[in-house]
């Protein structure tokens, strides 16, 4: 049974969204929509990948959806950690282990995956298999999040 | 205007835009989907079956193409070295995703949202890039000198 807290319907819809955009990067400029490897760029960390420009169109973009939607829909629910050293401890690792790993949810996860690439399913096995272990363990501990 | 500059931020809006319709803005509810032994949310599932749907459709048009709408070239990965670089850099990244319930891309379309803790969690994630870059930077300039010590 689906819980009454899931949004199943929501999700569907939001992650067609995200496909669509997806779609629009690989078949519009030819590019993977990796936000790793876009904020990496624009941020003038990584020296490879699109122009800096297009990933920064890309990467302002993102608060600019979510500032439409907010505009549309009223807000948005978003239940952040009430610990910064959660947030900064969190950042730090994604940063370190996003580079290493070369991408995220979306490079591996959508568009790695929908492609069947070897490189992105065992990336994104890993990556979902360190997060469930992590997830349990600190629930387990009590950590206050 | 660029037309590339214009289908990248078309793109970042219409997926900054996904992650908030789908729920993925919201930190705890990624969280919930990772906790599989506790309240379990699915909805990431459906995010993900969703984004799969034009994805899928869109690698098959790409074969069909010789290039994309602008540019001259596609630029896509094609290494396929399954090593310890990446699973150690995926699992790092799981850890970090499962400590604050962030991933890149909500956490840069929450800086509209929630803009301190998302600044936060992106100020210490570009912190994590940039030593990342300085470390394969020592260690490819110790493997040079390493190579030219051998010859």
């Amino acid at each position: 049974m689906m819980p009454d807290y899931a949004m199943p319907l929501q999700g569907l819809i939001g992650g067609i969204m995200i496909g669509l955009a997806a779609a629009v990067m690989l078949l519009g400029v030819g590019r993977i929509a990796g936000v790793s490897g876009m904020a990496a760029r624009a941020a003038g960390i990584s020296g490879e990948g699109a122009p800096r420009v297009v990933a920064a169109a890309f990467v302002i973009g993102l608060p600019l959806g979510a500032l439409l939607v907010s505009a549309v829909t009223g807000p948005i629910e978003t239940r952040f950690p009430s610990s910064v050293l959660t947030l900064l401890v969190g950042g730090f690792v994604v940063g370190i282990g996003t580079r290493l790993g070369s991408g995220c949810t979306s490079g591996h996860g959508v568009c790695g995956v929908s492609r069947l690439s070897p490189r992105s399913l065992v990336a994104t096995a890993t990556f979902m298999i360190a997060g469930i272990i992590t997830v349990t363990a600190m629930n387990f501990l009590g950590v206050t999040w | 205007m660029n037309r590339a500059l214009l289908l990248a931020l078309l793109s970042g809006v219409l997926f900054g835009a996904g992650l908030a319709v789908s729920g993925m803005a919201d930190p705890a509810r990624v969280r919930a989907f990772l906790d599989v032994m506790g309240r379990w949310d699915p909805t990431l599932g459906f995010v993900m079956a969703g984004a799969m749907l034009p994805m899928i459709v869109a690698w098959r048009i790409k074969v069909r193409l010789d290039r994309p709408l602008v540019g001259d070239n596609f630029h896509v990965p094609s290494t396929s070295k399954i090593d310890r670089k990446l699973m150690g850099g995926a699992a790092l990244f799981g850890v970090g995703w499962g400590i604050a319930g962030l991933c890149p891309g909500p956490a840069i379309a929450d800086l509209a949202v929630r803009p301190l803790p998302a600044a936060l969690f992106v100020a210490a994630m570009l912190g994590g890039m940039f030593v990342n870059r300085l470390i394969t930077s020592r260690n490819k300039l110790q493997e040079s000198k390493h190579v030219v010590q051998q010859a």
